[in-house]
């Protein structure tokens, strides 16, 4: 690319490159949660601060004591919103939940999440998939969590889903990326597929990292929630998701094994 | 009659809907859903619902999460 000015060209870059997901269009490709935050006031900085377009939002029961307050209400009105499934640990209740979620914000987006395990909170991938086809029937768009496997995958993207988000660690853990090959073989493998890492991320080396791979998307929610301070490290989330979509894009120099002199051998004094 | 409201077993006096469940406890009708024996009741289906005995009913509403 050729360089003229450089503030508006990184402006047009990401206005050109836009991120597509079920009919709607995305500048940021950076989804984020609403749990953790120390406050609401917290929340809606990071919000802000982040640039992200969608928000992710948890199904509970409604406490009885006439004390609720409208969580929605501490959301930007410009934020599309994400249910979860979270807490769900078969395709049953995940199925139930979606539907109350889909009647209380009149939504069919989804993010379905089927937990296997109460320590790891790793992906039951197999209930995912049956909760994942029913929800597709209904006429659901349905994001679904799972293990980083591509014949999962490709399985999701099968019965309807328009995206996968395998996860690149346990959530909250913010360990990071940890199976680069199986998210780089993924994007080969799925060229035209629509992949969102979902979990896992701790700091922006690491959403970096799972954009270089070729990651469409990156949602998170601990790794700026649990910041000293949330709204800057938002920012620093931001900046990272475009700094290797970028480089996704530009494309990386090859690895090698051993060194390639950056001046030239040849001239050099003896 | 009993029923149980969010996994609590409640007592209810006398014949009563949907809808003026919800009164009771006084909750806003707007973002929150209701399931009656594991299948969703539509809001505009809300007042036609006559509550039985030993029915199960949850309602959801929205938090923070990821």
């Amino acid at each position: 690319m050729a360089i003229q000015n450089l503030k508006s060209e990184i402006e047009n870059i990401f206005m050109n490159d836009l991120f597509n997901l079920a009919g709607k269009t995305f500048t940021s490709r950076l989804i984020i949660g609403t749990g953790k935050y120390r406050s609401h006031y917290e929340m809606q900085q990071a919000h802000k601060a982040s640039g992200a377009e969608m928000v992710t939002v948890a199904v509970n029961r409604v406490p009885l004591d006439g004390k609720t307050e409208s969580f929605l209400d501490y959301l930007s009105p410009e934020m599309q919103i994400l249910p979860n499934t979270a807490g769900c640990y078969d395709a049953e209740h995940a199925i139930r939940t979606a539907r109350l979620a889909r009647e209380a914000l009149e939504t069919d987006w989804i993010k379905l999440e089927v937990i296997g395990d109460k320590i790891t909170l790793l992906p039951d991938n197999e209930q995912t998939l049956e909760a994942a086809r029913i929800l597709v029937k209904e006429g659901f768009i349905v994001l679904p969590y799972f293990s980083d496997d591509l014949i999962m995958a490709k399985k999701l993207l099968d019965i309807g889903c328009p995206a996968v988000m395998p996860l690149a660690a346990p959530i909250g853990s913010g360990l990071g990326v940890q199976n680069p090959a199986n998210l780089k073989i993924m994007r080969e493998q799925l060229p035209d597929a629509t992949i969102i890492i979902d979990a896992g991320v701790g700091v922006p080396s690491d959403a970096a990292i799972a954009m270089e791979l070729g990651a469409d998307a990156i949602l998170m929610n601990t790794a700026i929630a649990e910041a000293r301070d949330a709204a800057q490290m938002a920012i620093a989330m931001k900046l990272a998701v475009q700094a290797g979509r970028l480089a996704y894009l530009s494309g990386r120099m090859p690895k090698r094994l051993y060194a390639s002199a950056s001046s030239p051998i040849e001239g050099a004094i003896k | 009659m009993k029923v149980v409201i969010n996994d609590e077993i409640t007592e209810i006096a006398g014949a009563i809907n949907l809808q003026e469940l919800l009164k009771s406890f006084a909750l806003p009708s707007a973002k929150i859903a209701v399931e009656l024996n594991k299948k969703v009741v539509r809001k505009k289906d809300w007042e036609n619902v006559q509550i039985k005995d030993a029915d199960k009913i949850e309602i959801i509403h929205f938090v923070g999460g990821g």
